[in-house]
């Protein structure tokens, strides 16, 4: 009779397990105080004993089979958003992956193809077009899209084309309501998706936190925030009224911080903007904006200065304010992220006024 | 956010790997109304600092405006994020928020206080491994402190925090807090949890939440935070038996054949012997398929593809076993069941259970009773309401794969789908089977329902009509009837009246008792069908649920829905029983279009018009439909 060893190796079983020595305490001696005791000299029976190191034994070997098993934090949720992505695939007639070329639709097309393999994802991928999206996300887009072998579909809405809305001609609320928000609802409605799948996190703004995974829009793709179904454990329900339509955000319970991580882990392509380097920008009201294309008009003795900078979110270049940064590696990216006092949105011109901005923004149809 | 760990500053590699490391623990936290839930996960937000500067200018901003504390900080707002609960001052919807500490990433479910608000604390519940129930230390346990007791324990949670709130107003006295704690140990006894602990604090300064308090100086347990870094969840029992939800069938090309899922509990290595529930099918596991690679073994919570080694048929809704100890698979069930609807819960009403992997047609075919969440005592009721828990036996349309929710949250759960409207109306937890399926089979008769009917020359049909009472419903059918008996075809008339005198005579007029009315209606109907016979049904029907739980009850192209149209005035007015005139009187309630509604069908196959069209030429044009779709052929 050993008790040393046993303590011991129970202290050991301890420490690379995670239990607290009083559980393991419990399981082996049915005393939750029982090793604390032995530690300090107390005796058992031979018989006491050897059941205690049987159900050790046992122990350890569970735990070394379950260390050879452990999940991390963010196994977890690359499962959880592949079960998403599955339940739509098989409940769904018609749905659709958005894809705006941002870091979050670059997780969430990688776990498109993880979802599925060997089979290709089966839906499309659509990315609603303002015209004043930043030049590289378009030659991006393109590639990643053929790289993936899904079909990409394009689409900008026609009267905002014909108008020749932009941002610095009707304004930034004018443009992003004409080319975004009606140019998603018209795109939707076009082809008759009933789940769109979006990149959207529960950690990026307040009334994103109370949203469904399942998120369901009526007719004119406005979202009921008081009237939304139950959402338990991991079952969906995917029953849609005519008329309605779903969202589908499989990244509900992700952070921004997860998100880094994730494409670190992975080496996710994302499209270099958000990685510094030497850009002409401009500013203007404190924002830095990139002179992306000759149509950003240059006020009198404006000049664009070349400076370090990237960007935090990636959407229309003349709504979107670089920082300035020296950050031009992914580890950068994250160190910088995780030093800094200001959250991600702020980079956004769209969400600046009212508080409830963007609830109000999304009961109108916008994502 | 300037988060404490200097690893983020020095190596931010080593931080990155580091963070690879740390466990997960979901949770909840729920109580009454202005128990302080907000304000407590806005401190622990606050306090882990999480909070960005931008964040808690606007926070500050919005205090001074609408906060309720005077000149500190008013936490709450931070995570009251509706802009109509920032007005009214409460969470009316469960938010998700999301923290971490050196030790642990947390998911945090605030759910709301209020009654009317239940059914999403139970959406919070069903994903946490732990809960946080506030007690506000100046009310003591109160009813909704016990309602969210019970729904946690329901709904298999194992761990529970009874953190008692708002110490700093009774000067943090032992005494409040030992009472509190005595009446809910005392309540919670038999909710079969784990474990629970009572902590005094006080959210708004943050004693006990984040660091030990000075104030509480009596109380040697730990505090909050450091519950939840060590709270053992054990979710990961990896002894358990193995299940695979099959989710979705990966066929890429005709050489390979996956079944795709997410582990609902245990592990399966290549080349374990595996069973299909319900099929019971058996092969062996050939490969474990990932995107970043096939694998030699697999654990509960992975989503993965396995390969069988034969061809044996598998599809969306069966569970995959290892042999060794397969799930059950059953028909009729005794479960818990949380109404979540304003609209109440009706047995023999027809609507669809979804399950981990499959959905199927079912009905609640009785309340056995219902639970007081107060003192747990049981009641015998015809129905559920909003946010009521009953005890109910359910029928399902097909057997489907299972486990008892005790032994296996993931299996053992579903939600209730109403056909009509498609909302999810309530939640259930399966307890066990009431008799295995296969012990049920359909007695199969040499000579069938075609027989049967080509002996008459006919096709057997159910014409069901419907429409308020008054609308000529009736005086149709008998007209139908008639001339079908004169083209010599063999017919039968179950009318309201006629079947209330005899088998239903045991039924009155509340919703549930028209309900059960249709129920047998249909399946007599369904007999009669089963006979050969054309058969006329003539009911008001009032609720569409009801007549489309009819139709599926018969096969395919046996169904006629016949609406009788007539305008409520109309019916009125002609008042041909005199039943109007006693409905405006209050003399008989429930009466349909007085105080009963009715709704109309959607896509009858005929609808007549008894404004414009006469008895005899509504009775015309039915037998005229029946001529032209060959019901009055025979099937030689």
């Amino acid at each position: 009779m050993d008790i040393k060893d046993l303590v011991t190796r129970a202290e050991q079983l301890a420490e690379t397990s995670g239990q607290s020595l009083s559980t393991i305490s419990r399981k082996i001696l049915n005393d939750g105080k029982g090793l604390t005791r032995l530690k300090d000299g107390g005796q058992v029976t031979l018989k006491t004993y050897e059941n205690a190191m049987g159900a050790l034994k046992k122990l350890e070997a569970e735990a070394d089979v379950n260390a050879s098993l452990n999940l991390t934090h963010l196994q977890r949720l690359e499962a959880e958003a592949i079960h998403i992505m599955r339940e739509v695939a098989a409940e769904c007639e018609n749905p659709v992956m958005l894809y705006s070329v941002g870091k979050d639709s670059s997780v969430m097309l990688h776990l498109a193809e993880k979802a599925f393999y060997p089979s290709r994802p089966p839906f499309p991928l659509m990315h609603v077009d303002t015209m004043w999206k930043f030049s590289e996300m378009i030659t991006f887009r393109n590639r990643r899209a053929k790289e993936v072998g899904m079909d990409l579909i394009v689409h900008i809405n026609p009267e905002g084309k014909a108008d020749n809305v932009g941002p610095f001609s009707h304004g930034s609320a004018v443009h992003t309501d004409i080319m975004k928000t009606q140019g998603l609802k018209q795109a939707l409605d076009k082809h008759r998706f009933d789940a769109a799948f979006g990149g959207a996190r529960r950690d990026e703004e307040k009334s994103r936190a109370k949203e469904r995974i399942f998120s369901f829009r009526n007719e004119n793709h406005r979202w009921d925030a008081k009237n939304q179904r139950p959402e338990l454990w991991n079952i969906y329900n995917t029953r849609v009224q005519k008329g309605q339509s779903m969202r589908v955000f499989p990244l509900s319970n992700w952070t921004e911080l997860d998100i880094w991580q994730y494409i670190y882990k992975e080496k996710i392509q994302i499209p270099s903007l958000y990685l510094s380097k030497k850009r002409p920008v401009v500013e203007r009201d404190g924002v830095l904006i990139l002179v992306d294309d000759d149509r950003l008009p240059l006020n009198p003795g404006e000049t664009p200065m070349e400076k370090m900078v990237r960007f935090r979110t990636l959407g229309c270049y003349p709504l979107t304010g670089a920082v300035e940064s020296e950050a031009t590696t992914l580890p950068e990216v994250i160190q910088e992220m995780l030093l800094t006092t200001t959250s991600e949105r702020q980079g956004r011109v769209i969400d600046s006024d009212a508080g409830a901005s963007m609830e109000q923004k999304k009961a109108e149809g916008y994502f | 956010m300037s988060h404490l760990d200097s690893l983020i500053a020095e190596d931010i590699i080593a931080y990155l790997d580091a963070q690879e490391n740390k466990s997960f623990l979901r949770f909840i936290t729920c109580g009454s109304v202005d128990d302080g839930k907000s304000t407590l996960i806005g401190r622990l937000l606050y306090d882990s600092k999480l909070i960005y500067e931008d964040q808690l200018a606007a926070i500050e901003k919005d205090s001074k405006k609408s906060g309720t504390q005077g000149d500190k900080v008013d936490l709450a707002l931070l995570v009251d994020g509706l802009a109509a609960e920032r007005e009214q001052g409460i969470t009316i919807d469960v938010a998700y928020r999301f923290f971490s500490t050196d030790k642990r990433k947390f998911i945090v479910a605030d759910t709301p206080g209020h009654e009317q608000y239940t059914r999403n604390m139970a959406t919070g519940a069903s994903t946490a491994d732990a809960a946080i129930l506030l007690i506000d230390c100046r009310h003591g346990v109160q009813v909704q402190t016990r309602r969210h007791a019970f729904i946690a324990s329901l709904l298999g949670i194992k761990h529970v925090v009874c953190a008692i709130n708002k110490m700093d107003l009774v000067d943090f006295d032992q005494k409040v807090f030992n009472d509190i704690e005595y009446d809910f140990r005392d309540f919670a006894k038999d909710l079969g949890f784990n474990d629970i602990t009572c902590i005094p604090m006080s959210a708004l300064d943050g004693d006990n939440v984040t660091r030990a308090s000075e104030r509480a100086n009596w109380y040697r347990g730990p505090h909050l935070l450091k519950y939840l870094e060590d709270v053992d969840v054990d979710s990961a029992d990896l002894e358990r038996p193995f299940r695979l939800p099959v989710q979705w069938v990966n066929r890429p090309n005709l050489d390979f054949r996956g079944f795709s899922g997410t582990i609902a509990s245990g592990i399966i290595n290549v080349g374990d012997e595996v069973m299909v529930v319900p099929s019971g099918k058996r092969s062996k596991v050939k490969s474990i398929v990932t995107y970043d690679g096939e694998l030699d073994r697999a654990r509960e919570d992975m989503a993965i593809t396995l390969t069988l080694k034969d061809e044996i048929d598998i599809s969306r809704g069966d569970i995959i076993c290892r042999t060794d100890s397969p799930c059950e698979q059953a028909d009729q069930f005794q479960a818990h069941i949380l109404w979540m609807t304003e609209k109440e819960l009706f047995p023999g009403r027809q609507y669809l259970i979804k399950t981990a992997n499959k959905t199927v047609p079912a009905s609640i075919t009785n309340i056995k009773y219902r639970v007081d969440v107060n003192d747990l005592s049981e009641t015998a009721v015809k129905t559920l309401g909003l946010n009521e828990i009953g005890v109910c036996t359910i029928n399902t349309g097909a057997p489907i794969a299972f486990d008892p929710y005790q032994d296996n949250r993931k299996t053992g759960n579903f939600i209730i789908i109403d056909r009509a409207s498609n909302e999810t109306v309530g939640v259930g937890m399966l307890d066990f089977a009431l008799r295995r399926a296969k012990n049920v089979h359909w007695q199969d008769l040499d000579v069938s329902k075609q027989i049967r009917a080509a002996q008459k020359n006919q096709k057997p049909v159910m014409l069901w009509f419907t429409g308020l009472s008054g609308s000529g419903k009736s005086t149709i059918a008998n007209l139908v009837e008639k001339r079908l008996l004169d083209l010599g075809r063999h017919t039968y008339t179950l009318d309201g009246d006629n079947v209330r005198h005899g088998l239903n005579n045991d039924l009155g007029f509340t919703k549930a008792d028209r309900i059960e009315n249709i129920r047998r209606i249909a399946e007599v109907g369904k007999l009669m069908v089963d006979a050969g016979l054309i058969t006329l049904t003539s009911f008001i029907s009032p609720y569409s649920a009801e007549r489309l739980m009819a139709r599926e009850l018969q096969d395919d192209g046996e169904f006629i829905e016949i609406y009788v149209n007539t305008p409520l005035e109309v019916a009125e007015q002609r008042d041909v029983k005199g039943l109007y005139a006693k409905a405006r009187a209050g003399l008989i309630k429930n009466f349909t279009g007085i105080d009963s509604e009715y709704q109309e069908p959607e896509n009858p196959e005929i609808t007549i018009n008894t404004v414009h069209m006469s008895a005899d030429e509504a009775a015309e044009q039915i037998v005229a439909y029946l001529t032209e779709n060959g019901y009055l052929e025979g099937t030689s």
